[in-house]
């Protein structure tokens, strides 16, 4: 599907309506739209404490146009667990017919490090959901923190770039494949820059029976510190640099979904973003330096993996 | 009364279970932990074995027992679980979250000591420091109670006016595991009486669709807890009313509280769950040595029936409550609640603190004939005293 069917799709069923109060470019309004279009069933949300959920359902407002439900920052799996029975109890007991759709979203930090446990319990068990987590790859509703999934070299609030340590000295954790090795049917990493590959993985991922998982690269220009206009521009950039690979492990077999022609350099993709400012300062060559030769490193054991698809 | 059924030797968990069975709730979502383990896995074999068709949830930790059952409930669903201690510890952000939104969730908890140190045994630690989450709180000294209180529990949770959760406390090990002569209804009557949920608003309902939990700040908040505030001041109306209703099916009595030789009572003795049973067995002996004690076993912890309770003491010389759990630097729970109980009384009782049991302690009869003989001494004291414990020397 071209970006220009899958806007009409959207606007044939709004289900995540504007007058939300996420920031002007924010990603993530755009990444749950794309998906909620990739299937025409009803869908229940279940929906994780972070910006998504603090900034579309201020009391008595609400942009969901489909039944949703907040609990906690950890438990959207578990929550959505619930409603599935509570779903498969009433189909049983001939109290519902329809045939309905389940997606749980959640940040970074609520998918990769606090409610991880919660995740990975809701994909073991093989409820039939799908879970996205658009990632930010930091702690953006409070104001920007380190998580599990803020790459290597980024300063955040709770790590930044000072004297000594300059921002977070670890890799991103790899969640597609945490999530793949829970022998689910789809897991996929997709980005807001590409909507016909997004589209294409989410329809997947409602299709298949079991879990599923996509994990979205969510620009946030409030805290990387970009221009609400460049959302686009940077996750694409952030695809053809490589540091966020699109492909998809569906029943086991991993595959690259996009593979830029050339390889544009990391820098480009970093410097305009404020969390990496201090990577172009004068004496900081080495930590760029660093950076490409992750990202490089990152991107030739996908190849391999992908068994060079 | 119909005090059809039948009587069976039963443990504290095996008699909840069967509670559980005969309701054949929508969705249980449970994670073991002692002593409360058997009720889970009593319930996961009659699913297993086709006696129930309950949606089992077989999550990973109870924190996603219970985030699974508000989950289930937001969607209609009558959904239930079971915990104690470090599992209630755990779930404790979502044991709010479940009485903020207003889940009718009905919990036995076999209870257990909070850690450190780690003990398995009985003590009323974990429910106690969930008391001011928004739950209705019924203790029960039986597992013919407990059985019996999941049933009154369930219809309270899910009237229209309440809409709250409510835990089934019984004591761990105690009443858990001890076998008990147990009446079980007959299954059609009990199955009638439970009936169905039927949910104001649904996640599964396609055609309104719903938005739950979302973020109130500082204009809506405060409106919305003073609502539950509402609910839980309309409990005892409700709850007396559906106590009538299963009445006729049990012909058993379901006060707030039990008073046992009461009415000429100098010395009172106040506790909760199976303390109660040793109370009344010393009551009884002492009674028959010719001395006015009497007993007061409360049953509805939350919401707190003061006024009720002061009426009860009012002729009373002297009250000592039994507590199996502290409040470290404040009055212990049930005495604390005692003692507001009787603010407004004109001519106050004198009042004295136990506390006793913790990690399991027993709770003995001379422990309790020693609180009954303090009382009918008039040895009465602003002091905490202990019952039972090895230091201390009263
Ligand atoms: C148990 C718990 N710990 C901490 C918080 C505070 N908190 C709320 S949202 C959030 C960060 C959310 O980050 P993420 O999941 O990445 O979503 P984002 O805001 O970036 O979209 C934190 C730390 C909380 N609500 N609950
Ligand atoms: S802080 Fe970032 S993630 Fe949050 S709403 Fe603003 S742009 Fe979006
Ligand atoms: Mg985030």
């Amino acid at each position: 599907m071209n970006p220009k069917e899958i806007a009409e799709r959207i606007t044939k069923t709004p289900r995540f309506t504007s007058g939300h109060r996420m920031c002007g470019g924010c990603a993530a309004p755009i990444i749950v739209r794309t998906i909620l279009a990739a299937t025409e069933k009803p869908v229940v949300a279940a929906n994780a404490t972070g910006c998504l959920e603090v900034a579309s359902t201020i009391y008595p407002f609400s942009s969901w146009d489909i039944p949703w439900i907040h609990s906690a920052f950890e438990n959207a799996p578990a929550t959505i667990s619930g409603v599935i029975a509570a779903y498969e109890a009433a189909k049983k007991r001939g109290r519902i017919k329809e045939d309905v759709k389940f997606v749980a979203f959640g940040g970074d930090g609520s998918s990769y490090d606090i409610g991880i446990q919660s995740l990975s319990g809701a994909l073991e068990r093989g409820h039939d959901f799908v879970y996205v987590c658009y990632d930010n790859e930091g702690y953006m509703n409070t104001g920007g923190q380190r998580s599990g999934a803020t790459p290597f070299g980024a300063s955040t609030t709770t790590d930044p770039a000072g004297k000594v340590r300059k921002g977070k000295q670890e890799n991103k954790k790899d969640l597609v494949r945490i999530a793949a090795a829970h022998n689910i049917p789809y897991a996929a990493k997709a980005s807001v820059s590409n909507l016909p590959d997004l589209f294409m993985k989410a329809e997947k991922a409602f299709k298949v029976k079991g879990p599923a998982v996509l994990v979205v690269l969510s620009t946030c220009p409030t805290l990387w510190g970009t221009m609400p206009k460049d959302t686009i521009t940077m996750a694409k950039r952030a695809v053809d640099s490589c540091a966020w690979p699109l492909y998809e492990i569906e029943n086991g077999r991993c595959r690259i979904t996009y593979k830029p022609s050339s390889k544009l350099p990391v820098a480009e993709f970093l410097r305009p973003q404020r969390r990496f400012r201090h990577v172009f300062m004068p004496g900081n060559e080495k930590e760029l330096n660093e950076i490409q030769k992750r990202v490089d490193e990152g991107w030739e054991e996908l190849l391999r993996i992908c068994d060079g698809s | 009364m119909a005090a059809k059924g039948k009587t069976v030797p039963l443990t504290g968990n095996y008699a909840i279970a069967e509670a559980m069975r005969q309701i054949n709730p929508d969705v249980v979502a449970a994670y073991p932990i002692t002593p409360q383990t058997s009720i889970v896995e009593t319930f996961s074999k009659f699913a297993n074995d086709g006696r129930v068709d309950t949606e089992i949830v077989r999550v990973e930790s109870e924190h996603s027992a219970m985030s699974a059952c508000v989950g289930a409930s937001m969607a209609g669903a009558r959904a239930m679980t079971a915990t104690c201690s470090a599992g209630l510890a755990l779930m404790y952000e979502i044991v709010g979250v479940a009485s903020g939104l207003r889940c009718p969730i009905v919990m036995p908890v076999a209870n257990r000591a909070i850690s450190a140190p780690i003990n398995i045994h009985c003590d009323h630690s974990d429910s106690m420091g969930a008391r001011d989450l928004g739950w209705i709180q019924i203790y029960n000294e039986t597992a013919q109670e407990a059985y019996e209180n999941v049933f009154l529990a369930l219809k309270l949770a899910e009237h229209p006016d309440i809409q709250l959760p409510v835990m089934v406390c019984e004591d761990g090990f105690i009443t858990s595991h001890c076998v008990q002569n147990v009446r079980i209804y007959d299954d059609a009557v009990m199955k009638k009486f439970a009936g169905e949920r039927k949910p104001i608003h649904s996640l599964l309902d396609l055609k309104e669709p719903i938005s739950v939990g979302a973020i109130e700040l500082q204009d809506y908040f405060f409106e919305t807890k003073r609502q539950q505030q509402d609910a839980m001041e309309k409990v005892p109306k409700v709850y007396l009313e559906v106590a009538e209703e299963l009445s006729k099916i049990t012909g058993n009595k379901y006060g707030f509280f039990e008073e046992y030789k009461m009415k000429d009572a100098e010395a009172v003795i106040v506790t909760m769950s199976s303390a109660a049973g040793t109370t009344r067995a010393v009551v009884d002996k002492m009674r028959n040595e010719g001395k006015k004690v009497g007993l007061l076993k409360i049953r509805l912890f939350r919401p707190f029936p003061y006024e009720e309770v002061a009426r009860a003491l009012s002729k009373a010389k002297n009250v000592a409550v039994l507590d199996r759990s502290m409040s470290f630097g404040a009055h212990a729970p049930l005495y604390g609640e005692i003692r507001n109980a009787l603010y407004e009384m004109e001519k106050k009782p004198g009042l004295q603190s136990y506390v006793f049991g913790l990690g399991g302690r027993d709770l003995l009869e001379s422990h309790v004939r020693q609180a009954f003989n303090d009382m009918l001494t008039g040895k009465v004291s602003r002091e905490k005293r202990y019952l039972g414990l090895r230091e201390a020397s009263e």
